[in-house]
């Protein structure tokens, strides 16, 4: 399966095994345009997957009053980059409604799908990564997966998870990535980042598409400098899992975290203050952070603007050799 | 609605003894809110905004519910999270209050504004799972003519009506939104004129007539439940009081404007018509002593509500999520820290141990 056929699983195993699960959104009917809810809509009836006018701000709030009354409600935001009209909803009310109410109502079981992050020749607005503007909401979890296999568990956990949780889908991913993805039901727990490949020497951190980013520049620092480097996937970016980033870096004491969204403000500042605070004593570096530029993202320059291997992979001498 | 009504006069004269830090009356709109109380099951959900306390005492909430969500006290049960007057019941089916507040400075008054409209599009969503479910029940939700003019309004009619949501909404057209009359709000026919553009059944009614209100909510609420589509009501009333304590509407209107409709309030009209058809015997002298009465019940309330404690530190926290998460649980043990050795600095009495 291929990432997308992955999400299309998860939404199956979801509306299969929970018959209050409604899916919808733009263009989900026919299957989306990212062929993430092929076959649903037949499968499931017109009344549980179906389309919505089109209004960002509409589809989020629709989704938490279903939720509200006990449906599990997953909406979808075509493009990570057209959430924020629903930026309202989903910070002032999704978030706040639980606590506000003193737990008397909550929107737990909503979900909201987005593509995300770059695409190659996305430009401004079909390569967002807008993960950051979500992590500084109290009662809102987000997360972002890596693969196939990755992606079904944790979107089946997100969910069911009694939250309201904003599922960011790499869409650069959506048929470059390929793995055996069991067809059982299976969740990933949420809040756990995962050490994908264990090492001594520095610690490297990211999610998403740039997973693969990091791997090839460990590979070839690896390589050319003859260390190893310890890779991590954060999975869950908020509330996000430090006790695993701070046990690394405590055995490496060098720290790399890199996302395509701009520096400035980006989740990398939380988690490089997080580390400097937890493990200031073992830090034989400055904590870097390799990410896109503080620019809005571009078309032509696409190649030069992300935080790519040889960024990564200088990151990593600079830090090496500090 | 002549409780309502004594609520309504203490509790804004609470708020200038500086008893209650904020306050918003519904003089002038009781019978569009009781009405609308009447009018609808008690089973029915509703969405309020946050001029709709009638409808919630119609449902049985009572003035020591109200003080102690005023005074934000550990019997509130939305444990004194959120401003007076956001109120909820979930026991009532009654959604708890929300909607950011934007301060404007002018004057030196300070002018709290109620910007959105961000129920009546999850009223749609809600809605939508009655008529799946199949029951006989609708979402019905609150919200001013300014609120109208939010894009949330445009996105829960269009997809109440597109997707066919056994949703009832509730627009009280009251002529101002804080100080912007109605005239600077829209240029069509009113609410009910968008309304109908989305294709939905719709009803326009003089909000100040509470027989007219519960009928005309009767009326749509059958229409709902039986064609499985939205409707839409616009009440014409006029907002008697100001917009909140926090505002003094002289500023923008004229006392001749006021005085007319507090001669043709709700109430007076209510009464004349009990009054005519002999449904009610009037005795001055017994009004007079349920009045005092009413307002005896209420200062004691306030006085016991006033005297109760607040929520202890862990309720801080408690609620963001369904549990407590690393760093929230991180946070709580440094404030609990940190109020050990700095306790003394802090009102901690005010707080349940």
């Amino acid at each position: 399966m291929n990432l997308y056929q992955s999400v299309t699983d998860a939404l199956d195993v979801a509306l299969k095994t929970d018959k209050n699960a409604l899916i919808f959104g733009e263009d989900v009917k026919f299957g989306g345009v990212f062929r993430c809810t092929q076959g649903l809509n037949e499968k499931y009836g017109i009344d549980r997957v179906f389309n919505t006018p089109l209004c960002e701000q509409g589809i989020a709030a629709f989704a938490i009053g279903l939720a509200t009354v006990g449906k599990t409600a997953i909406a979808e935001i075509q493009f990570g980059d057209y959430i924020f009209p629903a930026y309202d909803q989903i910070v002032n009310e999704a978030a706040k409604y639980r606590y506000r109410s003193g737990n008397q109502f909550d929107c737990g079981s909503l979900t909201i799908r987005a593509t995300w992050g770059a695409v190659g020749h996305g430009a401004l607005y079909h390569s967002q990564s807008p993960e950051a503007n979500f992590s500084h909401t109290p009662g809102l979890k987000v997360v972002i997966p890596r693969n196939p296999v990755q992606c079904k568990g944790l979107l089946l956990a997100s969910i069911r998870d009694k939250n309201p949780v904003i599922f960011f889908e790499p869409k650069s991913l959506y048929r470059n990535a390929e793995d055996e993805v069991p067809l059982m039901d299976y969740e990933l727990e949420l809040h756990a980042a995962e050490v994908v490949k264990e090492g001594k020497d520095i610690t490297l951190i990211a999610w998403g598409a740039q997973m693969r980013v990091l791997n090839e520049a460990a590979k070839q620092a690896e390589q050319d400098f003859g260390i190893s480097c310890e890779i991590i996937d954060l999975q869950t970016i908020y509330p996000c899992d430090m006790d695993t980033l701070v046990k690394s870096v405590n055995k490496t004491g060098r720290c790399i975290v890199s996302h395509e969204a701009p520096v400035t403000g980006g989740i990398g500042s939380e988690i490089a203050a997080g580390i400097q605070e937890k493990c200031f004593l073992r830090l034989n570096a400055p904590v870097q952070r390799v990410c896109g530029l503080d620019t809005p993202f571009p078309l032509i320059h696409e190649f030069i603007y992300l935080p790519d291997k040889w960024k990564v992979y200088d990151a990593i001498k600079k830090s090496i050799n500090y | 609605m002549l409780e309502l009504e004594e609520i309504d006069i203490i509790l804004n004269m609470s708020q200038r003894q500086g008893k209650i830090s904020f306050y918003m009356p519904s003089f002038g709109e009781q019978a569009t809110t009781i009405g609308v109380g009447a009018g609808l099951e008690d089973h029915d959900l509703v969405f309020p905004q946050y001029r709709e306390q009638g409808t919630l005492i119609w449902r049985g909430y009572i003035v020591k519910d109200m003080l102690n969500q005023c005074m934000g006290n550990t019997h509130d049960v939305g444990k004194g999270r959120q401003m007076p007057i956001h109120y909820g019941s979930k026991k009532l089916n009654f959604v708890t209050v929300s909607s950011p507040l934007s301060i404007f400075f002018q004057l030196k008054i300070i002018f709290y504004l109620k910007l959105l409209a961000t129920q009546v599009p999850q009223a749609s969503g809600s809605g939508y799972a009655f008529r799946l479910n199949n029951e006989n029940r609708v979402s019905a939700t609150f919200f001013g003519e300014g609120a109208a003019s939010e894009g949330d309004f445009h996105a829960a009619l269009n997809f109440a009506a597109t997707l066919q949501c056994q949703t009832l909404f509730l627009c009280r057209n009251n002529k101002y939104a804080i100080s912007t009359h109605s005239s600077e709000q829209y240029k069509g026919d009113g609410i009910a004129g968008k309304s109908i553009g989305y294709g939905v059944q719709t009803y326009r009614v003089d909000g100040n007539d509470a027989m007219a209100v519960y009928h005309v909510v009767k009326q749509a609420r059958e229409y709902i439940v039986k064609n499985q589509k939205p409707a839409f009501i616009e009440f014409m009333t006029y907002r008697i009081g100001d917009h909140s304590t926090s505002d003094y509407s002289v500023l923008y209107r004229s006392e001749e404007e006021i005085n007319f409709y507090k001669q043709n309030n709700p109430l007076t009209r209510l009464g004349l018509y009990l009054k005519k058809t002999g449904k009610r015997q009037f005795d001055e002298d017994k009004d007079k002593l349920e009045r005092e009465n009413i307002r005896k019940q209420i200062s004691q309330a306030l006085k016991e509500a006033n005297e109760t404690k607040l929520h202890g530190v862990n309720s801080l926290f408690e609620d963001v999520y369904d549990n407590l998460t690393p760093n929230l649980k991180e946070q709580q043990k440094q404030l609990i820290e940190h109020l050990k050795e700095y306790g003394k600095h802090y009102k901690l009495e005010k707080l349940q141990q």
